[in-house]
């Protein structure tokens, strides 16, 4: 695989002299889906404005597929759409004036079947020649990403695409997103929901004050840091840990018996439930728990 | 060169002007008539001749430039600062257009639009006075000149002003009383000396003579300083714009 994005040593000092982003290094693949996960204030935004020309860098260089964002600007931003954070819309024109208008906009001749065929994927077909200021909050928001593909681009920045949408469109334009990744669409997306980047991405990258903490596929990443769990519930409850057990990372907690392993250690198991039973210790339930990419993220922030 | 990216903005603004016919285009051409009907009639029947001009007929170069002047200002300025404070200017600046584009696009159409406006006012005068142009080609040259200068000077109001106070003031501030006092409905010759000194620092006095020149090859200052003065506000304004977009100034943080 090869970059589709590089972002090298960027730095971001806002006028007034707040610095939002620190020395920022990394790629984004060609074709891949990459979560940028931060809390508020991390950075997200400044980050994607930086590399869609809506701020300018204070040191550093960004290039699109081979093509530097401030010397090639037109190659870059032909290759891009944005879907920006904030609901912003002509309050006065209809869906489908306002999503041919940035097509044109981005110097692509008309194409009304093109533009059919995305507002009818993202169910604002029969709303299309309604104003926008009729349109409700998550329509909107749909009204943003159809202009953002309106000029067919190959790579998408979506900013926390899915609030205020609601779940069943959610997993509409989850659906959508992943079908563009099949076309070969190049995805970034920052989000607020951790399960959307579990579900989502491909790599994910954490920022936190302006850094960048984390890069990881997110396979990987839920694989290491992913601590399982198993609480077992006993009757009568243990009053301290039997000798045998001491080779096992286990903790009491009242009548419960936790045992905290990683996924290579899975296979201990077994072993540990014959010896439970060789200590004659009765289990009444038993319950198992898996960290989430979300912990994961509120652990790494919190370091 | 991004012409559909032109054209696309361009258009946009126009169908605007469609959308509010009865702000940019009636209400300019009513007030208008207004003035004829004021100060053609009223005055006019008072005042016979201004340099051998009937009166009603003297004021309708100054009337027109009344309006295309504010008028231009005006809708450059919206033109920008709306999609500034909806935020939707964001679409506008990661577009692939460079900023000569992006001016071509707003300002091309708050000039057409003046000039429109100017064309219409121009018709209107026929029902009231009797108009004729000596000069057409240079009519033409000073209408078009001073909607794109003004508009350039709209545009840069446009993305200065941080609310619509600061949108409205200068317009009504500066370029209205300097329309007024610029000899709209006099010549500066009928000013005391003194007061026709302080009127050569008013550009307007050089915008409204050049453009009565066209129409009746009177004016109060000769034609070549008139061209200098509307050609030191124009490049002024597209220093302006082009330090506006180089720096970012409060179009890219
Ligand atoms: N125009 C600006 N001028 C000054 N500071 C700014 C500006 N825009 C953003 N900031 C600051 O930069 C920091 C990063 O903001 P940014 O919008 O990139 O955060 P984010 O990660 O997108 O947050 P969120 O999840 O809330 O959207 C914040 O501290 C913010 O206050
Ligand atoms: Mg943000």
């Amino acid at each position: 695989m090869n970059a589709m994005i590089t972002i090298s040593n960027i730095d971001k000092v806002y006028t007034g002299g707040f610095q939002a982003l620190y020395n920022i290094n990394f790629d984004i693949q060609k074709g891949e889906i990459f979560a940028l996960l931060g809390p508020n204030g991390a950075g997200k935004t400044t980050l994607i404005k930086t590399i869609c020309g809506l701020t300018t860098p204070s040191s550093g260089h960004i290039t699109v597929n081979g093509f530097d964002i401030i010397k090639d600007y037109r190659a870059t931003r032909s290759l891009i759409g944005l879907v920006p954070q904030e609901l912003t819309t002509d309050a006065f024109e209809t869906v489908w004036k306002t999503v041919s208008f940035s097509r044109g906009l981005f110097g692509k001749s008309p194409d009304p079947n093109y533009i059919e065929k995305i507002l009818k994927q993202l169910s604002l077909w029969d709303k299309k020649d309604n104003k926008l200021m009729t349109l409700s909050g998550g329509m909107k928001r749909r009204v943003m990403i159809a202009k953002a593909l309106s000029h067919e681009p190959r790579v998408l920045f979506l900013d926390e695409p899915t609030a205020g949408v609601d779940v069943e469109l959610r997993k509409g334009m989850w659906q959508q997103v992943r079908e563009l990744k099949e076309t070969g669409v190049t995805i970034i997306l920052t989000t607020h929901y951790i399960e959307e980047a579990e579900e989502m991405a491909d790599r994910v990258g954490v920022i936190s004050s302006g850094k960048i903490i984390l890069i990881e596929e997110k396979n990987k990443l839920m694989k290491k840091m992913s601590n399982k769990e198993i609480r077992l519930s006993l009757t009568p409850p243990l009053s301290a840990i039997p000798s045998s057990l001491a080779s096992y990372n286990l903790k009491i907690e009242g009548n419960d018996l936790i045992y905290k392993y990683e996924t290579s250690e899975s296979h201990k198991i077994y072993k540990l439930f014959e010896l439970l039973k060789i200590e004659n210790i009765e289990i009444s339930d038993l319950q198992t728990h898996e960290s989430s990419l979300e912990e994961i993220f509120v652990e790494l922030v919190k370091k | 060169m991004n012409l559909r990216g032109v054209q696309s903005i361009y258009l946009f603004e126009m169908a605007r002007m469609w959308r509010t016919l009865g702000q940019s285009i009636a209400s300019p051409v009513i007030a208008t008539s207004l003035y004829f009907i004021v100060f053609g009639s009223a005055i006019g029947s008072r005042m016979k001749e201004v340099d051998g001009v009937e009166y009603g007929t003297f004021i309708v170069p100054g009337l027109i430039m009344l309006s295309v002047l504010t008028q231009s200002i005006s809708n450059a300025a919206f033109g920008i600062y709306f999609p500034k404070f909806t935020g939707t200017i964001f679409e506008i600046l990661s577009a692939p257009l460079s900023y000569v584009e992006i001016i071509m696009g707003y300002v091309g159409a708050a000039a057409s639009k003046a000039i429109i406006l100017g064309v219409l006012i121009f018709i209107t005068a026929h029902f009231f006075v009797d108009v004729y142009v000596e000069h057409p080609f240079w009519m033409v040259f000073f209408l078009v000149l001073t909607s794109i200068t003004f508009s350039l000077f709209g545009f840069l109001i446009g993305i200065w002003a941080n609310n619509f106070e600061q949108l409205q003031i200068v317009p009504l501030l500066v370029i209205t009383p300097l329309t007024f006092l610029g000899g709209s409905f006099y010549s500066i010759s009928m000013l005391p000396p003194f007061w026709q000194k302080v009127s050569m620092l008013n550009p307007v006095v050089y915008l409204i003579s050049g453009f009565r020149w066209s129409f009746y090859g009177k004016s109060d200052v000769s034609l070549e300083v008139s061209l200098l003065i509307i050609g030191c506000i124009l490049l002024t304004s597209i220093l302006a714009i082009r330090w506006v977009f180089k720096s970012g100034y409060k179009l890219k943080n």
